[in-house]
């Protein structure tokens, strides 16, 4: 990977890492709104997921389980992203 | 303004996501069809920014708060197809890895914070190609405007779904979405302006669907990283 890669995802993870935890915690615009127009009780209880609500399992400290949280989402979308475009392109070759 | 599983009647559900499996498709190809290999980090760190900068919820009025969404600096970045495939990405994770956004709805969710601010921002972009100066006080306009353009359309077509599922009529929603994402849109134009004005200052190589080109399909994709 070339080095300017590799800053922009260590931009991309310091961001998700070290300022994820101080993010504000009200409701967002849709949430409010839902509350506030009474159909917030329509929602189902969120899906399971390995790290629900951006809270990383098994780790006690609030701010501490946001970032790691942060770390892994930023680290798993770059994945993807950069895997489902090679995936794209090699199909595309073999075709 | 990601909608939760059950928010949505499932017509309504499936519908958009058939619309939005299409969009993602489409993405695919343009990824398929792209013979710079730099397209992939490039569509890797773009995602990554963007999953980053939307945990970063700034407060609006009110003990409310909104988050960046990212499609117009995809748009900017990437085009409009290529950016629904970043927010595709992004969505899906959140979805199945954070519980963020219903499994039911990503459709909803991908068509509402994809494709509507990629189609509205790669619109105005095409436009101002067309119309403005190539200059950089031009483009930071257009990344502005695109950019709250995206807020609003998104927040709008989650009104029109929300309505047409029977979860809350329009004329309560609409207003109530609007008002408060006309402000979160400011706070969208803020952080795209900021990220094309440092991309343009370190790497202006990357904000190729700015570049000229005889035909839009013909034009180089930004590559670069």
């Amino acid at each position: 990977m070339k080095l300017v890669t590799l800053i922009a995802l260590a931009v991309a993870i310091a961001i998700g890492t070290a300022l994820s935890p101080f993010a504000s915690r009200s409701p967002d615009g849709l949430e409010k709104v839902a509350a506030n127009s009474a159909f917030d009780d329509a929602a189902r209880a969120p899906q399971r997921a390995p790290v629900a609500d951006y809270t990383f399992p098994g780790v006690d400290d609030p701010r501490l389980a946001t970032g790691l949280a942060g770390f892994t989402g930023t680290l798993v979308v770059f994945a993807l992203g950069a895997g489902v475009v090679a995936v794209a392109r090699r199909n595309r070759r073999v075709a | 303004m990601h909608i939760p599983d059950g928010f949505l009647s499932p017509e309504v559900a499936a519908g958009t996501a058939v619309v939005a499996a299409g969009a993602v498709g489409v993405g695919l190809r343009r990824a398929s069809a792209q013979l710079d290999d730099r397209v992939v980090p490039l569509l890797g760190v773009t995602g990554a920014f963007v999953f980053a900068a939307q945990m970063l919820n700034f407060p609006v009025a009110g003990g409310t708060s909104g988050h960046f969404l990212g499609a117009a600096l995809a748009t900017i970045l990437l085009g409009p197809w290529l950016a629904t495939l970043v927010l595709a990405v992004v969505l899906a994770t959140q979805s199945f890895v954070f519980a963020d956004g219903g499994i039911s709805a990503l459709g909803a969710n991908v068509l509402c914070m994809g494709v509507c601010g990629a189609l509205a921002t790669g619109g105005l972009m095409l436009l101002a190609r067309r119309m403005l100066p190539r200059r950089r006080g031009v483009l930071l306009a257009v990344a502005g405007a695109g950019a709250w353009l995206a807020v609003i359309a998104g927040a709008s077509a989650t009104a029109l779904l929300l309505a047409l599922s029977g979860t809350v009529p329009l004329g309560t929603v609409l207003p109530a979405m609007l008002s408060v994402h006309v402000v979160i849109g400011l706070g969208e134009a803020a952080i795209t302006v900021a990220a094309v004005s440092a991309l343009m200052a370190t790497r202006p190589d990357l904000i190729g669907a700015w570049a000229p080109a005889a035909h839009p399909s013909a034009r180089p994709v930004a590559v670069g990283a």
